[in-house]
């Protein structure tokens, strides 16, 4: 089985600059990439989802839960022919528990990763 | 109310349409029409997750946008109306009386040319445009409100 890559998927540099924080959290470089939905229609930017997720597998980290982002990502997914899941709100807590437990399935990762993401988002009081 | 937008956007229903434009017009219903997702359940699944639930999504082919058309521009709320392409625009055009459509967003694609930023077109979709100005539709191009309404007779 190949080596399970996670593909971020946002509007501008979001994407982008998550792949960054990653590699300078952790030190590990070409898990993820990013792609940007920036001056892309739906068809520009399933392949560029293509370009990314490659033969697969692979989890999508979405930024948001509709959008362009999403609906190419979730189309992508269901048509593309490899083995994918899909993430959305995506954060940097996921992305870092991600990086570390890709030992998996896509359908299992991506569940560890929404466990991840949302134990990170809390209010804390001053 | 009735329909405050009209718009032409490859992305169909994204955020800059929800949010850029469903905010500052309180929009409370949504026309996506397309004949390839009035006919797939799956793919008005996808579309309907990026819309908050107050906001109703209609889905309808050309033939049944025409149909539906005065009930929207009669309906008391604030609505969008979008489609995919420009053919699609011409189709609808051509079955009933628009008075303007908004260019949004149509994509590179290979033969399209770069006319704003955010519209590439070919040749002959810019004639398509042209037409439907000189039919009496008000053509602009304007991806988000705080933009300016670009003419037709300028990215054409």
């Amino acid at each position: 089985m190949s080596e399970l890559r996670g593909v971020i998927v946002s509007h501008a540099a979001v994407a982008q600059a998550l792949v960054a924080a990653v590699k300078a959290i952790t030190g590990i470089d070409g898990v993820l990439t990013g792609v940007s939905n920036e001056g892309c229609g739906t068809e520009a930017l399933g392949q560029r989802l293509q370009e990314a997720v490659g033969p697969g597998p692979a989890v999508l980290f979405v930024d948001l839960p509709g959008g362009s982002c999403f609906t190419s990502s979730a189309r992508y997914a269901k048509v593309g022919g490899a083995d994918i899941a899909v993430v959305t709100g995506v954060n940097l807590a996921m992305l870092l528990d991600f990086v570390f437990h890709r030992d998996t399935t896509p359908a299992e990762a991506a569940r560890r990763a929404v466990d991840a993401g949302a134990k990170a988002i809390r209010v804390t009081s001053s | 109310m009735s329909l405050a937008l009209y718009r032409i956007d490859d992305r169909l229903i994204h955020g800059q349409v929800v949010v850029g434009w469903g905010q500052p017009l309180d929009v409370a219903f949504i026309v996506l029409v397309d004949d390839e997702v009035s006919s797939s359940d799956w793919e008005q699944d996808l579309y309907r997750m990026g819309v908050p639930s107050q906001i109703e999504v209609i889905f309808a082919s050309v033939e049944q946008a025409a149909a539906q058309m005065p009930s929207w521009e009669a309906d008391p709320r604030v609505g969008i109306l979008l489609v995919g392409d420009i053919d699609t625009a011409v189709a609808l055009a051509a079955r009933v009386p628009l008075k303007r459509f908004n260019v949004g967003g149509v994509h590179h694609r290979t033969g399209r040319k770069e006319r704003l930023r955010f519209v590439y077109l070919t040749d002959d979709e810019a004639a398509k445009l042209r037409q439907l100005a000189a039919g009496g539709v008000d053509v602009t191009a304007q991806d988000v409100p705080t933009a300016r309404a670009v003419p037709v007779t300028e990215f054409t």
